[in-house]
């Protein structure tokens, strides 16, 4: 198989023009889903019949926490990539995502705080969920820190990399020791949410928000990271030609 | 190998007071907690667990920042770079001085404070070894952290961002298995959990103190 795809994509020119292009292909997709899922979820779908209508910040809540898993991943995989082959490109893949991530990240906790109220009586428990998101913002900060605290681009670059790759390692592992501290500590006063059955009604505008917030990061990655390109190769000729087309 | 242990052990003995400051700090924090909250040690005794191995880490991190700093300043960290040794063993080697000349004393020095919050004598074994253990995986993981911010400004506080939620996990099971052994249950467990903590912590990271020790002298 050929890798020349693969190298001609790494090089910034092209794959400015790419991203550029693409940005559409993700953005509308990503709208309509997620207007169809808000209106399957909020209006189509029939109230819990638990938790009534209030369930139905679901719909934001469990995207956002699925982005943030996957953003992590995409910053660890496209860190791998950057050290391994040195493409400076999947760097910036880094860079761009991992802001987005930690705001999934606190969407995620803020929309379960606040469906938290109503149902548990209270804006934050000490939930495995919770907590365990709650270390993913953590970690995410760090990475966007260190980023931000060393000057010379190709060292950040590379060290957010490292972090990445030590954080994705560490991240099971945090995330059944939460489980278990919660299983071990309290016999917990709140059942967790376990998997209900939930009907298709309900699904399927789930799994529309899921694709849609998924897109949407999409061609918001292709956007963060045009202006990531512009800013690493500033002084690049073509990028001169290119934007004074 | 040796020779790096043991080189770094005896700078770190010759300044004394890079040993003691963690420990004082260890015992000072400990002090807090009944002044903060009740002096009573039957009150204590259920806290005792999670305060101790909370000061321990605390102090732990202290001494971390120094651990490449003099090295990277002296050109030290060159010569092992261009030494044609393995850079992943020489880590290891420092970590181990480090963990030596920072971890140790505060393990040593447990039962005292535990003493002082009610902990009753059948858990100080328990006590100690989880420490042990502790301290070994907040060495291993924060000599990462130690590599990627050296030389950096306000490195000392980037440093703790970036190592205090890898550390939760083995918090998590070092203060449970206190408070086990506290409440006179086998903490059998939560130790073993440690300990393969602290054979994963010691295996990987070493490789990735010696990329970043790469990185930072590019």
């Amino acid at each position: 198989m050929s890798w020349t795809w693969f190298h001609k994509l790494a090089s910034p020119p092209h794959f400015y023009r790419i991203a550029g292009r693409l940005t559409p292909w993700f953005g509308w997709p990503a709208f309509l889903l997620i207007v169809i899922g808000l209106y399957g979820g909020l209006v189509l779908a029939p109230p819990d019949y638990q938790q009534g209508e209030g369930f139905r910040i679901l719909y934001v809540h469990a995207p956002s926490a699925w982005m943030s898993m996957f953003i992590y991943s995409t910053l660890a995989i496209s860190a791998g990539i950057g050290l391994i082959w040195r493409i400076k490109l999947a760097h910036a893949v880094a860079a761009a995502a991992a802001p987005v991530g930690a705001w999934f990240a606190f969407l995620a906790l803020a929309t379960g705080s606040i469906w938290g109220k109503p149902m548990w009586g209270t804006w934050w428990v000490w939930d495995a969920r919770l907590t365990s998101e709650l270390i993913l913002l953590f970690l995410y900060l760090g990475c966007i820190a260190l980023r931000a605290s060393i000057d010379e681009r190709d060292r950040a670059d590379r060290a957010c990399a490292v972090l990445a790759l030590v954080g994705v390692v560490n991240l099971p592992i945090i995330h059944y020791s939460v489980y278990w501290w919660n299983t071990l500590h309290q016999g917990s006063t709140i059942t967790k949410i376990g998997k209900p059955s939930i009907t298709f009604d309900m699904l399927w505008p789930l799994l529309t928000m899921i694709v849609g917030f998924t897109l949407y990061f999409g061609a918001i990655l292709m956007t963060r990271l045009r202006a990531e390109v512009i800013r690493r190769e500033r002084d690049a000729t073509w990028l001169r030609e290119e934007l004074a087309r | 190998m040796g020779l790096v242990y043991h080189g770094d052990l005896i700078l770190a003995f010759r300044r004394w007071e890079q040993i003691a400051q963690p420990v004082v700090f260890f015992a000072m924090i400990t002090t807090l907690v009944p002044l903060a909250l009740s002096p009573e040690l039957a009150q204590l005794r259920q806290i005792a667990g999670g305060v101790l191995w909370i000061a321990g880490l605390l102090a732990a991190l202290l001494g971390l920042e120094f651990l490449y700093r003099a090295d990277y300043a002296d050109g030290t960290l060159e010569q092992m770079l261009l030494s044609g040794q393995p850079l992943a063993l020489l880590s290891l080697a420092k970590t181990a001085a480090h963990w030596t000349s920072s971890g140790l004393p505060l393990v040593l020095v447990s039962p005292l404070l535990a003493i002082s919050l009610g902990v009753p004598t059948d858990a100080m074994g328990v006590l100690m070894i989880s420490l042990a253990l502790g301290t070994g995986i907040l060495s291993a993981l924060g000599a990462i952290g130690a590599a990627l911010t050296l030389g950096l400004r306000r490195g000392s506080v980037l440093l703790s961002l970036l190592v205090l939620p890898l550390a939760m996990p083995a918090l998590i099971f070092g203060a449970r298995g206190v408070d086990m052994a506290i409440h006179g249950d086998s903490a059998r467990g939560p130790l073993l959990l440690l300990g393969a903590m602290l054979v994963l912590s010691l295996t990987l990271s070493p490789l990735a103190v010696a990329a970043s020790l790469r990185i930072s002298q590019e």
